[in-house]
């Protein structure tokens, strides 16, 4: 019997493939093509080595080919296709490698989400660099049919191994039902937020739930959920989805799919998706979660993005997908209060303060009223203006109005 | 060869004797002083050249054949025409024909295209190769193939060895874009348009004789005369000296690699904070997918604070002739050209203007303009917790590039590396470069997407960060980080032959490349 996994040709870096024959004599033997066979070829020898004996697997013909893949990824591979061939009972762990976990919260800021394909290793290990509030790691449309097996495995690697810098980590499964098949790879690891695509009720979105509550160990580990609205009928439902579960914290839609299923083609200026934007913003905020919008596709034009994004944050919505890392810092900066809105909020907070010192119950900048929800909304942007550095906590004691 | 090595001044253990001729270790950045006089070729006279100035030939093989090639001699070429040259091969394949053996070959630099001469090592054609090595040629030598060591100079490097005579070149054969039957030539027109040929200036003046080969054959004065028609014994017109696409490129494009622009951003940010670009500044630039982002990020920072760089030393790239067109740099000072658009700039702009090495990187010469530029950017393959920099091999031994300018640019004001903290789970900066080619004392910083290290020397620099938010990391941090990353790699194996030395600027030998073990 004969398995594969991984991924090999001339464009092909940091990934490798791995073919494994399994044998009834003759103990384990490792072929390696490598390009850093010299610097890294018994370190991969042994890694192999090691796993065969973890997996107690005593006679096989393993062809490696290594393009200068990371030892999580030469694992994921290796287990991948040995999983083709025999049940593994409990997942392989690198030694002595561990990666700071990721901080989230239920209203943690979630400007940009950034798509990574969850069977291309090449891409993941620098995706904490772009400054992302978030990665997804891809297990949906972004893998091929071919390699949505191998990519859990990649996948769950990349959680425990692959260093995000913070971002907060996300994975969109597949569309349901098979998503939740990819459930027990990813939700024992190091995850904070599961995608669901496609989502058209709630009932999709509880069975997702209670399939994490059942694998997720820990009962005091919060999983967050981010329904995707794909389609008409999402649109219809997306409140009952928004509100499905109290692990539910952002909703988001898209709009390739959902044009596709309303016959329409999508454009820049997304007139044929107003009503579901719209719709999907009011949802959301009905049910008490961030309003997240699509991604835009053209990556060339990084200016046309900006305005785009602009535009969806007038809007409502508090973030938007990324495709390319180069997208990153427009979106963040689009999502970012501007230095108007932080003045603005700088004297209503400082106003409101003031009033309430000195027992005042109304108060008025200029001839407008000021009331709590106006309040409420400059603390927010003050909050978010401070997290990302665009304005000192200690700001108060420097502002003279 | 083991009971003629010597400790040099960077603790590398070196030859004293090359391919038979006598190599004096390396001794410390500046220490070395080489007295005596330059070489001078043989005195020619009118009286042997032809009386109307037409040196044309019929052929190739006739100037060669004229020029006395003969066993054991030494050839130069020079790199104008990148990786699209015919020019080298077909002087090889001549000297095959003719049953010449033990030739030297002294190219300024050499390309993939040159894979064409290994038959020629194999057979004894060509015995040694003293010059920047590419790819194929490189790992033939690394393999121990070659007859004799190989020899690996800066481009100031080959001027000052030529210039001293530590290099006679019995034949240069020069491809002149551009030529007269006298041999006034320059490389700014014809279907091989270089732009500049200032790699050539230095063997014409020292060869015992000058072949001009061009494509381009024009009515005299071929002007400017960037060769002068003086120094040439023959001229040949040929078909075509190599390929127009591969020589100069259309169109250079900026990296779209996020990590590169990572580390471009970085840069350009880290140069602004400390001061290090100015209103009034000199800069270099190269045509590399980082160096092409750098200066287009020192553009915006320019045109931000209304400021101007005085001059662009390049490689030049469309990218620099788009600042020199609109305003944001005064000067371009080009070593060579890299694009359509930067000859057609070098043909109409006077601002715009060629150097020769000689002028910029020769290090036996009463200054270099190098030491002016404020700032330049630069490539390695390895740069290890010293702060020294490798750009000759890979870290499993393998040679596989030239060094260039490289060494030459060392001496800016300012010295930047700027590379990814590692290449395909292969280290970048690591605890003891495999092969030394700059002293780290010349190194000021590093610059990875990971983050900014900057040589402990640099105090100034190192206050001037502070509080700039930009990612500064210890240079150990960032070499524990790329181990922690892919791990640490095994040391690669060699043998005791000597298959290479790196030279340095001053002739000194700095370090050697060894055999590696297959």
């Amino acid at each position: 019997m004969e398995a594969e996994s991984g991924n090999r040709g001339p464009s092909v870096r940091s990934d490798c493939y791995v073919k494994i024959r399994s044998g009834i004599s003759g103990g384990i033997q490792i072929e390696l093509k490598s390009k850093t066979g010299k610097l890294f070829g018994r370190h991969v020898r042994e890694l192999v080595t090691d796993m065969f004996s973890f997996f107690d697997v005593s006679h096989a013909e393993v062809y490696v080919e290594d393009s200068g893949a990371l030892p999580y990824v030469i694992a994921a591979r290796v287990e991948a296709a040995l999983s083709r061939l025999t049940a593994l009972p409990k997942p392989y762990l690198l030694q002595g490698k561990t990666c700071p976990q990721s901080s989230t919260a239920r209203d943690r800021t979630r400007r940009s989400r950034l798509y990574l394909p969850g069977d291309n290793p090449k891409l993941m290990i620098n995706a904490g660099l772009y400054g992302a509030d978030g990665v997804i790691l891809d297990l949906e449309d972004s893998v091929a049919p071919s390699g949505k097996h191998d990519a859990r495995f990649l996948v769950r690697n990349a959680l425990l191994y692959n260093n995000f810098m913070g971002a907060e980590l996300m994975v969109r499964i597949n569309q349901l039902p098979a998503g939740l098949d990819d459930l027990p790879y990813i939700v024992p690891g190091p995850l904070n937020m599961i995608l669901i695509p496609k989502c058209e009720s709630a009932g999709d979105v509880k069975a997702v739930d209670e399939i994490i509550q059942s694998l997720k160990g820990d009962p005091g580990r919060n999983i967050w959920l981010m329904p995707i609205i794909e389609s008409a009928r999402g649109v219809i439902h997306a409140y009952e989805i928004a509100s499905a579960s109290p692990n539910v914290v952002a909703l988001t839609l898209g709009l390739e799919d959902y044009t596709a299923d309303i016959g329409a083609e999508r454009t820049t200026d997304g007139v044929e998706s107003f009503y579901a934007r719209s719709a999907v913003v009011n949802a959301a905020r009905a049910a008490g979660v961030q309003p997240i919008d699509s991604v835009f596709s053209g990556f060339d034009d990084l200016e046309l993005l900006g305005s785009v994004a602009l535009k969806a944050r007038a809007m409502g919505y508090e973030g938007m997908g990324c495709i390319h890392p180069l997208q990153v810092p427009v979106v963040n900066k689009s999502f970012n209060p501007s230095s108007g809105e932080i003045e603005k909020a700088m004297k209503i907070v400082a106003a409101f303060d003031e009033a309430e010192k000195s027992g005042i119950g109304v108060i008025a900048i200029g001839s407008k009223m000021i009331d709590a929800p106006i309040v409420k909304r400059a603390r927010r942007t003050i909050d978010l203006a401070m997290h990302h550095k665009l304005l000192n906590a200690d700001w108060r004691d420097h502002y003279e109005g | 060869m083991k009971d003629k090595m010597r400790l040099n001044a960077a603790g590398r253990l070196v030859p004293v004797e090359v391919n038979g001729e006598p190599a004096v270790p390396y001794q410390g950045v500046e220490n070395y002083r080489k007295t005596g006089c330059k070489y001078a070729p043989p005195i020619p006279s009118c009286a042997d050249y032809p009386a109307d100035g037409n040196k044309q030939v019929s052929s190739l093989e006739e100037a060669l054949v004229k020029a006395g090639l003969n066993d054991g001699m030494t050839i130069s070429t020079h790199h104008h025409l990148r990786d699209g040259d015919f020019l080298a091969n077909q002087v090889f394949d001549i000297a095959h024909k003719l049953g010449i053996k033990g030739l030297r070959w002294f190219p300024s630099a050499s390309f993939p295209c040159n894979a064409h001469l290994i038959p020629y090592l194999e057979d004894g054609t060509i015995d040694s190769i003293e010059g920047s090595m590419n790819g194929p040629l490189g790992e033939f030598t690394s393999r121990g193939r070659m007859k004799k060591t190989a020899v690996l100079r800066s481009h100031g490097g080959r001027v000052q060895a030529i210039q001293d005579g530590e290099v006679k070149i019995d034949i240069a054969v020069i491809a002149a874009p551009a030529a007269d039957q006298f041999g006034n030539a320059n490389g700014l027109s014809g279907p091989s348009a270089t732009g500049v040929l200032g790699y050539a200036e230095m063997d014409v003046q020292y060869a015992g004789k000058v072949i001009i080969v061009t494509d381009n054959l024009v009515p005299f004065p071929c002007l400017p005369m960037q060769i002068a028609g003086n120094f040439a014994d023959y001229v040949v017109v040929v078909d075509q000296l190599g390929d127009a696409g591969k020589i100069v490129s259309g169109t250079t494009q900026i990296t779209r690699s996020p990590d590169r622009l990572i580390i471009a951003d970085l840069t350009a940010r880290f140069c602004e904070v400390t001061g290090i670009i100015y209103d009034g500044c000199v800069i270099q630039a190269g045509a590399g997918g980082i160096s092409l982002a750098i200066a287009e990020y020192m553009k915006q920072i320019m045109i931000r604070n209304h400021w101007k760089i005085r001059v662009g030393f390049g490689g030049t790239t469309k990218y620099m002739v788009d600042m020199l067109e609109q305003g944001v740099m005064e000067y371009i000072l080009d070593g060579q050209v890299f694009d359509t658009a930067s000859v057609r700039s070098l043909n109409e702009n006077r601002n715009h203007q060629s150097f020769s090495v000689f002028n910029a990187y020769n290090y036996h010469s009463k200054g270099n303009l190098t030491s002016l530029i404020d700032v330049v950017t630069l490539g390695a393959t390895e740069i290890d917790v010293h702060f020294n920099g490798n750009v000759v091999t890979h870290s499993d031994g393998m040679l596989l590039h030239g060094i260039g300018g490289w060494q030459n640019c060392l001496f800016a004001k300012n010295t930047i590396i700027a590379l990814p903290l590692f290449r395909n789970r292969i280290p970048a900066i690591v605890d003891e470069v495999t092969t030394l080619c700059g002293p780290g004392e010349l190194i000021d910083v590093v610059v990875t997407e990971r983050g900014i290290a900057i040589n402990p020397r640099r105090k100034d620099l190192l206050e001037k960060v502070k509080d700039s938010g930009l990612p500064v990391r210890h240079i150990e941090e960032l070499r524990e980080e790329a181990v922690s990353i892919c791990g640490t790699p095994d040391k690669p194996e060699f043998t005791d032959k000597i298959v290479a030395v790196v030279k340095w600027v001053d002739g000194t030998v700095l370090d050697v490349v060894r055999q590696v073990l297959c």
